[in-house]
């Protein structure tokens, strides 16, 4: 897609000479504000508190507005890094956040939980030069929300509406990403999603502490006003399937209806009160209001709680645990820390709030009381031995190294299997071995010629930012073979 | 927002709402639950669905008052609204000519029997219904059960109404007395477990059908996991029914009462 600030620009030019690149990289990188760790706990507000005005600007003269950057090419959609950063550098805000929207719907979102020390931020000139790299997604937190609260819009144009009706299924972030690049090409979308709130992971997944509702709110606002229509409480599969779909006169489908069936380890004691999955966890509390005053939906709140996993997810579920009341919250993870899918950050948090990481050790049994309550886990102790096929070290168990922990709520966060409802409701699609809908690596489109996918359901359990990279390219994909 | 159009009081607590819910009418078959939630800051509530009127674009719940979400549900009139109704969800009930298929309801499980009963009369099934109860107050649906079933034999626990005893007494004697192909259960989960245990002696097929505690109902959460001939499944999305005799129904119980 064409940009409003391509590097040529005449006031781009006058701005990489206004500063020499030796001036540029003295600079050392911007510091994230953050809540103090014996204050967030109490409470839900958000630790990342944003960059100020004048941080935001001296941190977007660091980056040196490179001939080729390499940036952009660690970003899954392609975002035109040094464009919003200069536009920051020059104080043009509102133009930073344009340039953003040009190929995210959601950069207030992406600024705040992408994996940018893994992506954009990974191929950051600085890095060869030894120094950390540009924060690139802090600025773009920066540029996303200095769009929202001043009211400026940040909305790209949309072209002529073209009359054509698109069905999308789920509404989290591969949606809303496909919805707003179709809706911007004029296409008429229909998003349907099956819980009673828009926004899938985005809202029962990621707590507020990490990503305010309110946030992905006004993320979802301006997709409203460009025209996208949002059902809830419509389960495609059930409630309609793909058939009444195409009755309905939808002439193209995307899928993106998430991450399914929560794993288990399948060990003794799983099903004991007080054992569930990470997904029911976080979505009793962030989707369901659990724990607030005049919510109705329960959740154990545990007193030593423990979580299995070391992933993003398992990060979020010790961490509201914590903010729960628990007085002693457990990671449990086989591998060591190195080897956490985490972010650093994540870990560093949970870290600072006070969560004890068993590190190298793996549950192999749940005990109960004679009410069947979880009262102790039982741990193996790991040690590493030979990289696995993920290039990690995997781990041995350390025969007879067995200890007994006493926890009275347990949180399971090892992944999950993809969701059979949208497989098993349309005759002829392909699934893959792992129960994922089989896509066309280049096009994303399924077995069935209008029915297109991405995200989890596709991935079966990534990152935000890929199941938005899949939508813009569906969307880029669909979008040529109507039009 | 879904309209309740109709209330009918079946006893103190067991309420029929009939509320509007077009896609859902027009979806939902036998076996099929819903999610309700009764208000904006309200939990998420497995129902199942008693009935539906396509045309009118209805569906009918029958709703147990046990705890503060049902009570809420419950205290609902005809004009009131129930925040969020979703489905239909689950698995329909596999409907075909078995030969004579004896439907035990217990309590308010009686109320999503009715579809599966009816749609296996019309299939052509000799249907034999036992309805049990603690006391006459609380059996329900009696005439629509009558309605569709070649015979009905009640069973209360205190012999105001019908046979003196459970429901694994009537259900004993039809055994006994003729041959059954199959034999669908839905109430108590300690109900289910004794039914599942007398039809297992006489190598009866069953199936149960399961109400545990859900969340989202699509398959997202596993809190309605269950263990079903040693392996893990969801009732929302592997169910509700499943062979009642590979259910661990002692460990459902258990997760029923935490």
């Amino acid at each position: 897609m064409s940009t409003i600030s391509p590097r040529e620009a005449q006031w781009r030019e006058e701005l990489r000479k206004a500063r020499s690149a030796k001036e540029r990289t003295a600079t050392p990188r911007v510091k994230m504000p953050e809540l103090d760790p014996a204050y967030r706990i109490t409470c839900n507000e958000e630790v990342n508190r944003g960059l100020s005005r004048e941080q935001a600007v001296t941190e977007a003269t660091r980056c040196l507005d490179c001939p080729d950057p390499q940036c952009i090419t660690g970003c899954p959609v392609g975002i035109n890094i040094p464009g919003f950063i200069k536009n920051i550098e020059r104080g043009c805000f509102g133009e930073a956040a344009i340039v953003l929207k040009e190929t995210s719907a959601l950069p207030a979102v992406c600024g705040r939980v992408c994996p940018q020390e893994r992506q954009c931020e990974s191929k950051c000139i600085y890095n060869k030069m030894r120094k950390e790299p540009v924060a690139i997604g802090y600025l773009e937190r920066f540029a996303a929300d200095n769009a929202r609260l001043s009211g400026e819009s940040s909305q790209p144009g949309c072209a002529a509406p073209n009359g054509i009706k698109i069905a999308v299924v789920g509404s989290g972030p591969a949606s809303l990403s496909f919805a707003g690049d179709m809706a911007r090409r004029g296409f008429e979308v229909q998003v349907f999603e099956a819980l009673h709130e828009i926004g899938g992971v985005l809202k029962y997944g990621i707590p507020e502490f990490r990503l305010p509702n309110e946030v992905v709110d006004v993320e979802i606002r301006a997709l409203q006003a460009m025209g996208v229509k949002f059902i809830t409480d419509c389960v495609i599969g059930k409630t309609l399937v793909y058939n009444d779909l195409v009755e309905m006169g939808f002439r193209g489908v995307f899928v993106a209806s998430g991450a399914g069936l929560p794993r288990f380890m399948g060990i003794p004691g799983e099903n004991f009160v007080g054992v569930m999955s990470s997904n029911e966890y976080l979505t009793r509390v962030n989707l369901m209001g659990a724990g607030r005053p005049g919510w109705a939906t329960p959740v154990i709140q545990g007193k030593r709680v423990a979580v299995v996993g070391g992933g993003n997810t398992a990060m979020d579920s010790c961490r509201t645990a914590k903010r729960m009341g628990a007085e002693e919250v457990y990671i449990v993870y086989r591998r060591s820390e190195a080897e956490m899918p985490a972010r650093v950050e994540e870990v560093r948090h949970a870290k600072e709030e006070g969560i004890t990481f068993l590190t190298l050790h793996n549950p192999v049994e749940y005990l109960a009381d004679e009410n069947g309550r979880v009262r102790a886990m039982r741990l193996q102790r790991m040690e590493l031995g030979e990289p696995d096929a993920s290039g990690r070290r995997s781990p041995v168990p350390v025969e007879g190294d067995i200890v007994e922990v006493p926890v009275d709520e347990v949180i399971v966060s090892v992944g999950v299997s993809p969701n059979p409802l949208i497989p098993n409701s349309v005759e002829g699609l392909e699934v893959t071995r792992r129960g994922t809908l089989a896509v066309d690596d280049d096009t994303l489109c399924t077995s069935i010629p209008m029915l297109y996918a991405g995200g989890d359901i596709v991935r079966g359990g990534a990152t935000v930012i890929l199941a938005m990279g899949d939508g813009r390219k569906a969307a880029a994909a669909m979008a040529s073979k109507l039009i | 927002m879904n309209k309740i159009v109709e209330k009918k009081h079946f006893s103190e607590k067991v309420v029929q709402l009939i509320v509007e819910a077009p896609m859902i009418a027009h979806s939902r078959r036998p076996g099929h639950f819903v999610i309700v939630i009764c208000d904006e800051r309200g939990e998420r509530i497995p129902l199942t669905v008693a009935d539906a009127d396509e045309a009118r674009g209805t569906i009918t719940l029958v709703v147990q008052a046990v705890g503060e979400s049902t009570r809420a549900i419950c205290a609902k009139e005809p004009g009131d609204f129930l925040h969020n109704v979703v489905g239909p969800l689950g698995r329909a009930t596999d409907i075909r000519n078995y030969g004579t298929v004896v439907c035990c309801g217990g309590g308010v499980g009686v109320a999503p029997l009715l579809p599966i009963l009816k749609a296996m009369k019309a299939a052509g099934n000799k249907v034999i219904s036992i309805l049990a109860a603690r006391t006459k107050d609380l059996i329900i649906l009696e005439d629509d059960v009558r309605e569709h079933s070649d015979e009905v034999i009640i069973m209360t626990d205190d012999g105001s109404y019908g046979e003196k005893g459970l429901v694994t007494a009537g259900l004993e004697n039809v055994i006994g007395r003729e041959h059954v192909d199959l034999v669908c259960t839905i109430g108590p989960a300690v109900m289910m477990k004794f039914v599942s245990l007398l039809t297992k002696k006489y190598n009866v097929p069953t199936i149960c059908s399961l109400n545990t505690v859900m969340v989202d109902g699509t398959g997202m959460c596993g809190a309605c996991r269950v263990t079903v001939d040693g392996k893990m499944r969801f009732v929302c999305v592997d169910g509700p029914e499943f062979n009642a005799h590979l259910v661990d129904f002692d460990e459902m119980i258990t997760r029923l009462r935490g």
